[in-house]
């Protein structure tokens, strides 16, 4: 037996590993033997407690050792030692269960014989795994069954113990091997029901033999109606139906006694303990399951990918033979594994019986996307709302594992809108009940990519739903969130540009009916910038000018709102707020007024299209830009070259009284705002002038005139200052230099 | 961008079509989403209601043979429209239920042979339990236990029953198409094994979902003032509140009951538009119980949780526990609940 040699070359191989601490353990152990007194024992276990504070795991687990070392020995006299011995061994193992090791050492142990019949009956009674038990160990002790050398009720014991525990066995293939061997046992008349319960448990369709059934229905007719040979009987039939002809009763409730009854208890309060144990054994759960949680798919949120079982069903009763025929049949959603196999088959494919399991399978996500039936749609709705709303953690108190799940699924939810560049109506009704009541905290990242996927549709309908709530969470929470907020409304704004950018080209195919609503798609739109637009303004004030802050301003600006012309070709030009654009122009820091620049040049491209286009179609659409507008940008370019450029800042508009100026002693203001002098740029000039004379000690920046002013031009490009570049080559005219 | 211009169509247009469709607002999903709006910004329950009226059954129905959903406590789930369900196909159902039930309960015993599970699932309708012509049939599922001797023929006991209706459920009924069928409210007697069971195999059938209703304080007040306010030939049991005070380490309750008749002296005295029930009387209602409270015990009651109201009409727990009590005012107990379950999956 290959396996058994297996098994004990391992045993040697522990045995070698801790041999040295064994030893100790055991001469320890030695005297204490030789003292034969339990006093001094535990004396010195009290001792041991108080020298050392994990002294009392230890200990046992010492014990434990010594108990098990003792077992393997074989029997010595002193029958005190033996009783203490069993006694730690049922203190472990009911306390916390037995490793496999202890496992594959008291089955030895019990199966050879070397104890009498009451201790082997205590030590099996005792055999609770804490994990697994080895394949190998039942391999062990079937052999040691061979070896002849254990009672008739030890055997018994054996069989219900593995009956018991056959969930535990960490692998069967072996034992399944053994399959001969368990059902020549089924000669012995004490041990047949057990047997037959073993076998009824490891029964394969390949166990199912001619001479099996024979040698059975022989031992059926020898003793009679027996419902554990009934059982392996109907068993076989299932499996192999031609070979039993004999009919047997169908209704039959208890096939087996219940010989797990020994361990029951013990098993069951050994699961809490230890997380890690194994699922296999379902029975054990099922019992306690559904009290505790009352969510009845406990698997996973999103239900498993089946086609529809029932109308297959009842559709494969109802169809004939020429159905069959005529039809091509309907294609299985299992089956799908390919683009490819979608587009042949999208016009007979078998639709999941849950709607919800599609947002696994970005395949049934492309046909989401292109089905027409509303049924569909309206089935994921239900179910996407209700999950949500089920699952949603900060309804629920603090639970963090639950969080976690919740956040898995809002992130799945999420790729699947990511993949369809589209929102789910669940989400967006979702957001309209739970936003009131978030803490901001909760699947932050998660919740804020939710919002930026909500369709489009009217500003002023969603305000109070929406972005009231959310300017609420934004002005009370911290700098760091007021940026992830301004980022997700950036995406949101770029998905609806997208969305109606889509929408007006279909329309001019199609002529269709809603024409006419674009203007209202455009002024939702800019209500929304006008929004962020708000936020930004008083969010600067608050943070009084933070360049963090001002970055994420400007990037909503920059990536999306200056650009709206040209790169969505929608009729929408929107500039930032005064209040975004002076803290901006007056920041100390070089690569926001870079990035200004930038933004001044887009919005110029932008418009002076706009008003090409205009000028050659020549029809006055309702999308023409109001003057305002132009009037606008032209007084932040007026500002901005003013300042930068011409040193004559603030002519027009923004009106700052001398005196004001006087008396902040700052009378020579005019050049303060210039290239040179702007604050932003005060390094760079200073790099550049000792870049021309390193030795001097004092530096004159009036001295960048004329030509320098050209070199100290090139000199802020070649550092990176390309927004300024921009700026420069298409609002200023070079024909005066200053 | 210029492959959008030729006339053929590809799945991206379509998907735009469908964004333009829900401009119109047209489809239902649209109306459900429109709804939502509107339940979200605007109070979520009408300001006023009717008072239950007298038995509003169908004419020709037997109220006796609904005495048995009486005196029961019912565990309330709201529940979203059942896809392609049918009331022809009760029998396959019963079926296909009763195996599904057997495979639950067997699972990890090894392999089962044979039909020999003492069970038998059993579908019906409940002709008559609906508000309107609109609403579709109430239907029951009952698992009964079959009985041991083959011979006998009696029907064996009731082990768990379950019920689905909808009563006036006209704002559910719009914003869904044919396919669905709407039973928004869904009421459950038995062991919460089997419901998990049942209601999973509901949930992969007709790909539906089951949520627990609970029923809030401000629901069970409407539900105190609406009960008190039906009119009763002889009143079966007091009227009964349950306040509950969160306190460690254990939660004290509070019960006050009252006479019948004091409540409906006390609610005739609050009421003014006749065979309506209006917010302003509702808080006056509770607010004189809680003076009256006050009075004598000082303690302000409408700062602790009301958790249970019992009339002779019906009593509610806030649990989402309901028994229904009085045969007379079974269709308008249904109706205010199948109002709060069509909000739950909205």
């Amino acid at each position: 037996m290959s396996s058994q040699k297996k098994v004990n070359s391992w045993a040697r191989k522990r045995t070698s590993q801790d041999s040295s601490s064994y030893q100790t353990r055991l001469s320890a152990w030695r005297v204490k033997e030789d003292l034969n007194d339990s006093k001094s024992i535990s004396k010195c276990g009290q001792n041991n407690t108080v020298e050392d504070y994990e002294g009392a795991d230890d200990q046992a687990e010492n014990a434990l050792q010594i108990a098990l070392r003792y077992f393997e020995k074989g029997p010595i006299k002193t029958s005190q030692n033996k009783e203490k011995h069993l006694k730690t061994v049922e203190n472990v193992a009911w306390k916390n269960g037995l490793a496999p090791e202890g496992i594959d050492i008291l089955l030895s142990v019990a199966l050879s014989g070397k104890f009498g019949i009451a201790v082997n009956t205590r030590i099996f009674k005792c055999m609770i795994p804490a994990t697994l038990i080895s394949e190998d160990s039942v391999v062990k002790a079937v052999s040691w069954l061979c070896a002849g050398k254990c009672s008739g009720s030890t055997k018994v014991l054996f069989y219900r113990w593995l009956v018991a525990m056959f969930d535990f066995i960490d692998h069967k293939e072996q034992i399944n091997l053994l399959y001969g061997f368990f059902f020549a046992s089924l000669q012995d008349d004490a041990l047949c029901p057990y047997v037959c319960h073993l076998l009824y448990l490891l029964t394969k369709k390949e166990n199912v033999k001619p001479f099996r059934v024979r040698k059975l229905l022989d031992l059926q007719a020898k003793m009679g109606m027996q419902p554990h040979l009934q059982a392996l009987l109907s068993l076989y039939k299932f499996f192999v139906p031609t070979l039993i002809s004999v009919s047997l009763p169908m209704r039959k409730k208890i096939y087996f006694k219940n010989s797990e009854n020994l361990w029951k208890t013990a098993l069951l309060a050994l699961k809490p303990r230890n997380p890690g144990f194994p699922s296999e054994p379902l029975k054990l759960m099922l019992t306690n399951v559904y009290p505790i949680k009352r969510k009845w798919n406990s698997h996973s949120i999103i239900p498993v990918l089946n086609s529809c079982n029932y109308s297959k069903e009842s559709r494969k009763k109802r169809m004939n033979l020429s159905d069959y025929l005529s039809s091509n049949g309907s294609f299985p959603l299992e089956q799908l594994k390919s683009f490819p196999q979608l587009l042949q088959n999208i016009h007979c494919l078998e639709l999941p019986s849950q709607m919800g399991a599609v947002l696994n399978s970005s395949l049934l996500l492309h046909y989401i996307n292109c089905v027409r039936d509303e049924s569909v749609l309206l089935r994921l709705y239900h179910w996407l709302s209700q999950t949500l709303q089920e699952e949603c953690n900060w309804y629920k108190v603090n639970n963090y594992d639950h969080g976690k799940e919740f956040a898995n699924f809002l992130d799945t939810i999420l790729r699947a809108e990511c993949f369809l560049q589209e929102g789910f109506y669940s989400c967006e009704a979702f957001l309209y009940k739970s936003l009131p009541l978030w803490d901001g905290l909760c699947c932050r990242s998660q919740f804020l990519q939710l919002v930026s996927w909500i369709p489009f549709s009217s500003f002023s309908e969603m305000k109070p739903l929406l972005f009231d709530h959310l300017s609420r969470l934004f002005f009370t929470s911290s700098i760091f969130f007021k940026c992830s907020i301004l980022q997700c409304l950036k995406e949101l704004l770029q998905n609806w540009l997208l969305w109606l950018s889509m929408d007006i080209h279909v329309k001019s195919v199609r002529n269709s009916p809603l024409e006419t609503t674009l203007g209202g798609s455009m002024n939702s739109v800019s209500e929304l910038i006008h929004y962020v637009g708000w936020l930004s303004t008083t969010a600067v004030r608050l943070e009084s000018n933070r360049t963090f802050l001002l970055h994420f301003i400007l990037d909503f600006y920059e990536k999306v709102v200056c650009d709206i012309y040209i790169n969505y070709n929608l009729p929408l030009v929107v500039l930032f707020p005064p209040g975004v654009f002076y803290p901006v122009l007056l920041s100390l820091d070089s690569s926001i007024l870079n990035q200004l620049c930038y933004i001044m040049d887009r919005y110029h491209k932008n418009l002076t299209a706009a008003k090409k286009n205009e000028f050659v179609h020549k029809t006055k659409s309702e999308f023409s830009f109001s003057s305002k507008t132009y009037q606008e940008f032209n007084q932040y370019l007026t500002a901005m070259v003013g300042c930068l450029w011409t040193s004559r800042p603030f002519q027009k508009g923004l009106y700052i009284d001398p005196e004001v100026l006087g008396n902040a002693s700052v009378a020579e203001y005019k050049k303060s705002l210039n290239l040179v002098h702007h604050p932003a740029f005060l390094s760079y000039t200073v790099s550049f002038l000792l870049q021309e004379c390193p030795e001097e000690r004092k530096v004159n920046m009036s001295s960048i005139r004329g030509k320098k002013w050209n070199w100290y031009l090139d000199y802020l490009y070649s550092e990176g200052l390309h927004g300024l570049k921009h700026f420069i080559r298409s609002s200023i005219h070079r024909s005066s230099v200053p | 961008m210029d492959s959008y211009d030729a006339p053929e169509l590809t799945p991206r247009q379509d998907a735009s079509s469908r964004l333009k469709d829900f401009f119109i607002g047209a489809t239902p999903l649209q109306k459900r989403l429109e709804s939502v709006r509107k339940q979200t910004s605007f109070i979520p329950t009408p300001p006023r209601r009717k008072i239950p009226q007298g038995s509003q059954l169908q004419e020709d129905v037997d109220p006796q043979k609904f005495a048995f959903l009486l005196h029961k406590q019912w565990t309330l789930y709201s529940l979203t429209p059942l896809y392609k369900s049918s009331y022809t196909n009760f029998k396959e159902y019963s079926k296909l239920l009763n195996a599904f039930i057997a495979a639950e309960k067997q699972k990890g015993l090894a392999v089962e042979v044979g039909d020999d599970f003492n069970i038998k699932v059993v579908f019906s309708t409940l002709m008559g339990v609906k508000g309107t012509q609109r609403d579709p049939e109430a239907f029951l599922v009952q698992i009964l236990s079959k009985s041991q001797l083959p011979s006998e023929h009696r029907e064996g006991k009731v082990l768990w029953t379950g019920w689905f209706c909808c009563v006036f459920g006209d704002s559910l009924l719009e914003t869904v198409s044919e396919d669905f069928t709407c039973l928004p409210l869904f009421l459950v007697n038995g062991a919460e094994t089997n419901t998990a069971i049942i209601g999973t195999w509901f949930q992969k059938t007709f790909d539906c979902y089951f949520r627990p209703l609970a029923i809030n304080a401000f629901n069970l007040s409407w539900m105190a003032a609406m009960w008190t306010a039906c009119k009763m030939d002889h009143y079966m049991a007091t009227t009964e509140f349950l306040w509950s005070v969160p306190c460690s380490p254990h939660s004290l309750d509070i019960s006050y009951a009252i006479h019948p008749e004091d409540a409906k002296a006390l609610w005739d005295s609050v009421h003014k538009t006749p065979g309506e029930v209006t917010q302003e009387e509702v808080d006056l209602f509770m607010d004189c119980l809680y003076s009256h409270f006050h009075r004598h015990f000082k303690i302000h009651l409408s700062a602790t949780r009301l958790v249970r109201v019992s009339t002779s009409v019906a009593s509610a727990h806030t649990d989402g526990k309901i028994k229904i009590l009085c045969p007379k005012y079974l269709i308008g107990v249904l109706a205010y609940l199948t109002e709060l379950a069509v909000f739950q999956i909205e």
